[in-house]
Order: C-alpha cells, then structure tokens, then sequence
C-alpha cells in the first residue's frame, strides 16, 4: 500500500465519483444547494445562538438530537448485511454489504453533524478531547457516545476501504486482515445503539426515557427501519444504474424488516400497555405524545401517523404474496422508514421533556433555521452517500481498476 | 546568535513580558509551564509530560504572531491576545493557583473594556467545616417574588430572555403536585385559597448533571455548592435534560445586563457575566456566601421564608429548622439528596 498507489487509488475514486449522467450531475448539483442553504441557515444560528431554533429551557433538544437518535439506528443497521456476508458466511449479501456500510459511513457523518450544530459552543469541543481537555468518561453516557461512534466511524470506513482497495488492485482481500474486525464492528453496531439508547434511559429525571426497554426497542426499530433504508437504496441502484442487484438479496433483507418491524410493534404494545393501563404521573409524557396534554397536543397528529404507517407497513411486509411483489416492498419499506423516523426522532426525544420536571407543558415548535440546517445535513448524507456508493460499484464492476494489470500489487503489499 | 534563538527572542518579546515576570518572580514553585511553553517549543527539549503544556504556550506564542501580523490594521493586540489566552485556558478544577490569578487578571481587563468598570473577581475556595444548606418555610411566602428580582439583580442575569433561576409556585389549598400549580402568575398576591413554593437549583448530594456532564464543566464544590464554569461548558445541555428540578438555565442568546446594573462584586464560579451558549445555575450566591454574607434572596425575602446556613454547624439556623420543624424535599425518590428543604410552621 504505498503512497503512489494509494494516491492513484483516491484519484481515481474522485474521477469515478465527479464523472456521470445529466441525472446524476442535477442530483449533486441539487444536493450541494440544500448544503449550501443549511450553512446559511447554520452561520445565522451561529451568529445569534440557539435562539433562532424552536428549543428552549423547557424543551432543550428538539429536531437536532431527534434525528442523531434515528440516524445511529440506521448507522447501526448496517449488521444486519454484515453479520451474514461475513461471519455466517452467507454470500448472498454479497454486494450489496458495501452499499451497507456506506449507508453507515453516511449516517455517522450526519450523527456527527448534528451533534454540533446542536452544540451552543462547537468551537470549545476540543475540551472534550482527553489530556488536552476532560474527557468525563466513564461518568458520562455522551463520552461514551463520542468513543463509540467514532470507533464504529472508523471501523466502516477501513473494512469497506480494504475490501474495494484489494478489488481496485485485483487482488482477494486477506480474510485473517478484515474479519477481526469485522466481528468487532458486529458487536460495537450494537453497542452504538445501545449506549445511544442508555443517554436517555440513565436519566431519572426524564420518566418517559428511564425504561429498560429503551435500548432493545432502538435496536428493533433500526433493525427494521436501517435495512428498510438500504432496501430502498438497492431498489434505486438496481434501477438505475448496471450494477445488477439479485433479487435473493431482496428477499432476504424483506425477511429481516419484517421481523424487525413485529418485533417493534410487540414492543410498542408493551410500552402502550404499561403507560395507560393504570397511567400514573410518569404516563403523562406518553398521554402527552398520543393525546395531547392541557390543550397542548403539537405530536398528536405526527405520533398516530407513526402508528399507523407502522402497523400498515408491517402488515403489508407480513403478508408474503404483498411482500414478494417489488413495488409494495419498496412502498412499505419506505412508510417503515417514515414512521420509524417519527417514532424514534421527534416522537422520543421531544415528549420526554412534556411536561417538565416541575409540571410545565410547552408545546415544542421547530424553526426554520433548525429545519433548513435539518435539511442540509441531510442533503450533506445522500451527498456522501451518492458518492460513496457510485465509486464501490465502479469499483465492483470492475470499471475502476488500478492501470496495469493484478500482476503489479501482490496481496503482500496491501 | 544562532537562529533558533533569535527567534526565541523575538517571540519572548511578543508575548506579554508582564506575564513572564510575574510568573518568575512571584511563583517560583508555582507552573511556569505556561510562559516558557513558546521557550520550550523554540528549543525543542521536550518530554511527553511537558509536550502538553508547551503547545498551550505554542499557541499563545501564535497569538503574538497574529496580532503582530494583524498589528497595521489597528487592532487592539492586548484585547486579542487576552482573548485568545482566554480560549486556551484549562478547566477550572485543574489549573494552579498561578493560572487562575492569571486568568482572573486577564477577565478583569476584558470586562473593563466591556463595560467601562472593572469588576472585582473572587476565586474563594471553599472554607473547611462548611456544607451549606437550605430550607423554605411555606407557611410564610406569600409570593411577593422580591427574591426573584434580587436573585437577578446580583447574579447578573439576563434580561434579554428575562432569565430567572427562582421560580415561585401559587398552589392551592388542598393540591400538592406542582403540575396542577401556577408557575407565573401575574396578579396581586397573596392570593386567597393559595400557598407558594420557591424552587431553585437544589445543589442537591449526588448531582445526575454532574455525572452527565461530557467536559467536566460542572461539579459540586466541597461546601456542596454545585457550580459551573462557564468558559469550559460547550453547551451540550445533557445537564438540562438530567436535572430533575429545573434547576438549569442555557444561554440561548449572548446575555444582556444594562452596564450601569452589573454587580460588579464577583466570583469566578458564581455570577460574572456568562456567554451566549453555556449553561449556569443559582449558586447559592457563592459570591456572598463564600464571604459569610447570605444569599441575595434570603436577604430579600420581606417574610422571613428563607434559611440559610451551615448544616455542620450544629448551631446554624438551618440545623434548628431540620432538628424542630416537620421537613420535606421534591423526589426524594431519585436519590439526589437535595440540599433545600421546605417546611411548615
């Protein structure tokens, strides 16, 4: 792996990522300009202070830290792919477990990114880098966040990286160089969600988060709506570009949102049964989200179209001859998404604050700066994601390769 | 002289020669890390303890390079310098006494330029034998709320967003949940049929914003007061949302306090002017209290509401109240061990 390689290596990846059809050029095109209107949005916020958001003392993470909790979900997905391909040895995955991982590179670069726009001082994080500042670990669940998401940031960037490198150059990818951490990556995708999950249920103060449910329910709900995501992504790529996506892998990723999406929905039954069958103090938040609380009801519609997306999508995904047919799977898989991103952004992270410690209901509006800033970091993912996933399949299809034949890197040098 | 000297000189030149000999001179046990870091760099004699602290210095030494460069365009290089030292400076709990006499010099100055007044920064420690306590007595607030606006008077609060860390609950007869209470209440009090309940942050033994808290900007002091320093918070509000009394405040804009209303009496921790973005909290007014004085609001309270004391001074007030009186503290269920009581005659 030396420099000269390495270099045509990212210079060609840049040339395959830069190059392709009109659609492809608007597509990016139309992306950069959300990106550059979320920055606008973001210089405003900076430039007066959270103010401009819809947050305040009573409600004090809102859209920002609603959509960092869905979005490690989706990052974590990415072991629903990687768990079969690598470790049980079920090739079926086999391409499109880097669209997977890329999906996860993507959205931990979004989960990132939310977490300092949601910040009141981003240019004081380097406090949080240990010796050089105080790093309060083990005390803090978000130092654990930190380490995690890096960690599992790096694990997916450097196996996918390894595995097209080794392609690139034409040579098979060492198995004793990669699957160590790959089974490494398998368990920390379940440590991102879970420790994310822990951030809220370590706080007594909040009632609606204090549950031990919390974390299982977050992992069930990414299982689902995660391979959702990529099963929509692989719907697109198998459209629209030649890179040819088996419809066995299809099938087995319909099979695991369908599992994923029951199990979700005995969850939810769970927590719906518990909170009002003899509600007490602690149910308010969740009477709050459902029904509305002293004429406050801002969720009300947001959390029933959740609910209902929900139970539609997976009863269309449970019913084999709906599933089987391509244009229902992708349609359900899509309200899964939705209803999963309602369900676990605003529908978790705003109710845990309603009503406040001390009673008060404050309905929670977001403003159109914390929405546009919303928008460009999203744009900033499929901006990423695009790019990602359009070099893996020219590298995949074998029309990225390094000049000269295999002869020249032996498996020795990687 | 060789280079590397020369340039060692020029750099010492730059930085403030002020800062140098008050180091030498006044410290010689004391971190000098800090003014030799630039010296360290420039000789390259370092060792992985030092490597830290010596960019510390390496940035204080690229400040002096800046506002040099930037020096034709007028700007106001002490200003910036102070600024910039100010940005580097270390977490609170972890800087030596030089360093917080340093810091507390500098904050001094750049409030002067601010506000045409110097203020008076204290960084009093913690006296030995003091853990302080407080109590509220129901049976006499009446809600007349003077120690709402005396709380905002000596802690500088901010008036733009019209922050309070008091709140003063009108509940009714017979009711006890703060939810079914009136939080703001606008009318003339006392009002028939009512009680009132003060809330604040309740410094409570086992502080969950403490724990939560990425940086380590906020801790509890050892007389209990738990406090936050405001230059190291990156305003994450995990703090907020663990809180489980309202106790905290964010900055959501840069604060305003007219500058003829400053309390210029002030303490590191307590109630100097605060940024945009950060959190704070009520101290217990640590800037009088830590000088033997009492809280803004227990002076202020015309009914005599409020206790303050020493609770390991079994002669205080405050142990008289928790030895004689029928007590009670909000959530004793979590854990937290408040320190503030409410009671009844």
């Amino acid at each position: 792996m030396s420099p000269t390689h390495l270099f045509q290596f990212f210079g060609d990846a840049f040339l395959s990522a830069t190059r392709g059809r009109l659609a492809y050029h608007v597509w990016m095109g139309g992306l950069t300009f959300l990106m550059l209107l979320g920055a606008y949005a973001y210089s405003v916020q900076l430039q007066e202070g959270l103010i401009v958001t819809g947050m305040n003392d009573h409600i004090s993470w809102g859209m920002y830290i609603s959509n960092f909790t869905f979005l490690v979900g989706l990052a974590a997905a990415a072991v629903m792919l990687v768990l079969p391909t690598y470790i049980l040895d079920d090739v079926d995955f086999g391409g499109a477990v880097l669209i997977g991982e890329g999906v996860a590179v993507a959205a931990l670069v979004m989960c990132l990114a939310f977490v300092t726009v949601d910040l009141g001082g981003p240019h004081r994080v380097w406090h949080m880098i240990p010796k050089l500042g105080y790093f309060n670990w083990p005390r803090s669940m978000l130092t654990w966040d930190v380490l995690v998401l890096n960690g599992y940031l790096a694990l997916n960037v450097m196996v996918p990286f390894y595995l097209l490198y080794s392609r690139y150059h034409g040579v098979k990818p060492d198995k004793r160089k990669y699957v160590p951490f790959v089974v490494l990556s398998v368990f920390w995708a379940v440590g991102i969600h879970l420790v994310t999950a822990f951030l809220y249920a370590g706080l007594p103060a909040r009632p609606f988060w204090h549950n031990a449910l919390l974390g299982p329910r977050f992992l069930a709900s990414a299982f689902a709506a995660g391979p959702a995501f990529i099963l929509m992504l692989l719907g697109v790529i198998d459209r629209f570009t030649d890179y040819g996506i088996r419809v066995v892998i299809f099938d087995k990723l319909a099979l695991i949102i369908t599992v994923a999406a029951q199990i979700n929905l005995v969850m939810l039954g769970s927590e719906l049964f518990v909170e009002f069958y003899q509600p007490t103090e602690h149910a308010e938040s969740a009477v709050y989200l459902f029904f509305g609380l002293n004429g406050h009801d801002a969720l009300v519609p947001w959390i029933r179209s959740a609910v209902a997306l929900n139970l539609g999508a997976t009863l269309c995904l449970s019913i084999h001859p709906l599933r089987r047919r391509r244009g229902i799977l992708l349609a359900a898989s899509t309200l899964l998404f939705l209803a999963v991103w309602i369900e676990k952004g605003m529908g978790l992270v705003v109710p845990g604050f309603v009503p406040g410690p001390l009673g008060d209901v404050v309905d929670y509006h977001p403003s159109w700066v914390e929405i546009w800033v919303t928008v460009g970091i999203w744009a900033m993912g499929f901006f990423i994601l695009s790019g990602l996933v359009k070099v893996a399949i020219a590298i995949e299809t074998g029309r990225m390769k390094a000049k000269g034949g295999d002869q020249e890197v032996p498996t020795e040098s990687l | 002289m060789t280079k590397s000297s020369s340039i060692k000189t020029w750099v010492r030149r730059l930085l403030n020669p002020e800062a140098l000999r008050y180091l030498a001179a006044d410290d010689p046990e004391g971190d000098r890390s800090f003014a030799e870091g630039a010296a360290q760099v420039m000789d390259k004699q370092l060792d992985r303890r030092q490597a830290l602290k010596a960019i510390a210095g390496a940035g204080a030494a690229g400040a002096a390079l800046v506002q040099a460069a930037c020096a034709p365009l007028g700007g106001r290089s002490e200003e910036a310098q102070h600024r910039w030292e100010e940005f580097f400076k270390k977490n609170y709990r972890l800087m030596t006494e030089t360093e917080r006499a340093e810091t507390v010099t500098r904050l001094t100055k750049l409030a002067a330029d601010d506000r045409g007044g110097a203020p008076h920064i204290q960084t009093t420690p913690a006296q030995p034998g003091v853990l302080f306590g407080y109590a509220f007595n129901i049976s006499k607030c009446k809600g007349y709320q003077d120690c709402v606006k005396a709380c905002i008077h000596e802690n500088n609060l901010d008036r733009g967003e019209n922050m309070q860390y008091i709140r003063i609950f009108e509940i009714e007869n017979g009711q006890q949940s703060l939810a079914s209470a009136n939080g703001s209440y606008y009318h003339e009090v006392p009002a028939d049929g009512h009680y009132y309940l003060g809330t604040q942050c309740f410094h409570c033994e086992n502080p969950p914003c403490v724990d939560v808290c990425p940086v380590g900007a906020t801790w509890k002091e050892e007389d209990g007061i738990v406090v936050v320093d405001y230059d190291w918070c990156i305003g994450c509000r995990y703090c907020q949302a663990a809180c489980p009394y309202f106790g905290r405040r964010f900055n959501w804009s840069a604060p305003q306090v007219p500058p003829e209303s400053v309390n210029r009496e002030q303490h590191y921790l307590g109630n100097r002017p605060r940024k945009k973005g950060v959190m704070e909290k009520c101290t217990f007014c640590i800037q009088r209290t830590r000088q033997g004085k009492l809280p803004a609001c227990v002076e202020a309270c015309p009914t005599g509401a409020r206790v303050f004391g020493n609770l390991l001074d079994p002669n205080s007030e405050i142990r008289y109240v928790l030895a004689n009186k029928k007590v009670f503290r909000l959530k004793e269920e979590l854990g937290t061990e408040p320190k503030f009581w409410y009671f009844t005659d």
